[in-house]
């Protein structure tokens, strides 16, 4: 509602502007045929042109004071709070935005869902983000290191490895060992990704060598090439198994050579909207925000 | 004659198109100076001189020109059947082969799976019987490739086709050539332009293709990892070693498409007097 009066307060300004621009280019012709008026019209534009633009300057500036102070009025709890989040949590912030939009009936949230390692890029390119939710610490550290953060990044839930198969586990894999057998096809993301690192972190703790088909560039690409049957198995999150529902079956990476990755979230330095940041940050954190979080297979920090 | 009518031609080029042409030339021109701007010209050599990097640069050469070459090999055949022989559904058949331009390439990879995969309608066969499997192989990329490649080239050659005039190979018959002959000696000679365009076309698109090919074929250093896909992947842990990379790759193809401008494109109206002559 309150971007709707803007807009019209904006436009019956911008009509009034033109209104009087129309007015002095009338009085400017008198009694001349079309053609000629057109031909002096232009002439007088162009002697007028330093004068008129100085005239349209100070215009635009006047309507652009009026325009910010009317619209700037209109309370932080109006302005839509954009959330840029790893691609890993779509799912599970989708849900969380439409309850915090319940809880707080005013607040509108946008999302941007990509690799944390391209939202980084972008924030600090100057992408305009309130809040950044990361898939692992390095990702989120690179936004503190570049001075884009206001506060302390909190870890608000981790998540766990785990081998993806086929439907009904066909190759008939019990662990992290079986991987290393070279008639079956692997494939995990590549090293340059969180999930990469994660893999070969695994391996190298269970002693195995694997020597991957393809080194993926995100998780659910790995995801993709198992639910089609193309690839035996992959490493990636428990939450991405359970997202995938029957279409793939996990198989679990016993706790001693697991890793557990780290979801941290933290309000950015140049957030438009930090109140709602803070209240979206908050959100996550509370009892509804886990409890939403868990369901999607997602563990408490 | 020649000369002066294209003389003539540039001095009443109209100003409007002047000027909207050369805001096209700015929008093009100005990422590519963003990327110059940003490169960093001090450590350019070291990520150049990767053996990763000479290993995708060889990969991305080999596997665009085996691309380049089916393509002509199937689309010229395809483009003259589409331009030449009337047969019902033909419309169909044209915008079937083309469709492959406007798929999402990661979509048009996953097809492929469904077509050419280990469970695919043909690839079960190709496994089963032949122990074929294209994904996650150097031949799989050179599929993906082509598979979005090829339609560039069957347009730009169909359209030249539908253009010349029939007559040349009438002539040609009625003189006692035969099909394949007059095929060979007067209408590839005259759509020799175009053919040159839509294979240059081809190839630019089989070497900065990257979702079919990640999508189908994978991404292994050595066998399927070409350019894009190691700018690609570069860009999540360096930046700056991705903006080398990718105008490295940018040069190299600005150096060919400049280079062959000439030798191969030649102008219509001499491809023309040749096959007249």
């Amino acid at each position: 509602m309150k971007a709707g009066q803007c807009v019209l307060c904006c436009s019956s300004l911008l009509s009034f502007g033109l209104n009087r621009l129309r007015l002095s280019k009338n009085a400017a012709s008198v009694h001349i045929p079309s053609r000629r008026r057109r031909r002096i019209s232009l002439r007088l534009t162009i002697v007028r042109g330093v004068r008129r633009s100085i005239r349209l300057q100070v215009a635009v500036s006047a309507l652009a004071a009026v325009v910010g102070v009317s619209c700037g009025s209109g309370g932080t709890d109006s302005k839509a709070i954009t959330v840029f989040a790893a691609a890993s949590l779509s799912a599970a912030f989708t849900e969380l935005g439409d309850a915090f939009e319940m809880e707080y009936p005013n607040a509108e949230v946008d999302f941007n869902f990509a690799s944390s390692s391209s939202l980084v890029a972008q924030i600090i390119e100057g992408a305009p983000a309130d809040v950044f939710a990361s898939a692992d610490t390095s990702n989120m550290a690179k936004l503190t290191d570049a001075g884009n953060n206001a506060s302390t990044p909190t870890v608000f839930a981790t998540n766990r490895a785990e081998i993806v198969v086929g439907a009904g586990n066909p190759m008939g894999i019990t662990g992290v060992e079986d991987l290393a057998n070279d008639d079956l096809i692997v494939v995990q993301c590549a090293p340059e990704v969180p999930c990469g690192r994660y893999a070969a972190q695994i391996f190298a703790n269970a002693g195995v060598t694997v020597t991957p088909k393809s080194f993926e560039e995100n998780v659910n690409a790995v995801v993709t090439k198992v639910t089609l049957g193309e690839a035996d198995a992959g490493i990636v999150y428990r939450t991405d198994v359970l997202a995938v529902g029957t279409a793939a079956d996990g198989v679990e990476i016993p706790t001693d050579i697991n890793v557990i990755a780290e979801y941290p979230i933290a309000v950015t330095s140049d957030a438009p909207n930090s109140d709602g940041a803070e209240a979206f940050v908050a959100f996550v954190g509370s009892e509804q925000g886990q409890d939403i979080l868990s369901s999607y297979g997602f563990l408490e920090p | 004659m020649t000369r002066q009518r294209r003389r003539r031609g540039r001095a009443a080029l109209p100003l409007p198109v002047l000027a909207l042409a050369s805001v096209a030339v700015v929008f093009f021109a100005l990422p590519l100076v963003g990327l110059v701007w940003r490169a960093p010209w001090s450590n350019a050599w070291q990520y150049l001189g990767d053996d990763d990097v000479l290993t995708a640069l060889r990969l991305s050469m080999i596997c665009s020109l085996w691309a380049t070459g089916l393509s002509i090999v199937f689309g010229v055949p395809l483009a003259w059947l589409l331009a030449r022989v009337e047969f019902p559904g033909r419309n169909v058949v044209r915008a079937l082969c083309t469709l492959s331009m406007v798929l999402p390439p990661v979509v048009g990879g996953v097809a492929l799976f469904f077509a050419l995969g280990r469970r695919g309608i043909v690839g079960q066969y190709l496994d089963q019987w032949f122990d074929v499997t294209l994904p996650f192989t150097t031949a799989g990329v050179v599929v993906a490739q082509t598979f979005v490649a090829m339609p560039f080239l069957v347009i730009t050659v169909e359209a030249s086709l539908r253009q010349l005039d029939t007559r040349f190979e009438d002539a040609s018959r009625t003189l006692g050539a035969s099909r394949w002959y007059t095929f060979r000696r007067v209408t590839l000679p005259a759509i020799r332009p175009a053919l040159a365009a839509g294979a240059v076309l081809a190839w630019a698109r089989a070497l900065g293709e990257f979702g079919a090919t990640i999508t189908f074929a994978g991404n292994f250093p050595g066998t399927t990892q070409t350019m894009p896909l190691a700018v690609y992947l570069s860009l999540e842990t360096n930046p700056e070693e991705a903006i080398v990379l990718a105008l490295l790759l940018m040069a190299i193809s600005f150096a060919v498409l400049v280079g062959l401008r000439d030798r191969w494109f030649g102008r219509p109206d001499r491809a023309m007097s040749t096959v007249a002559a």
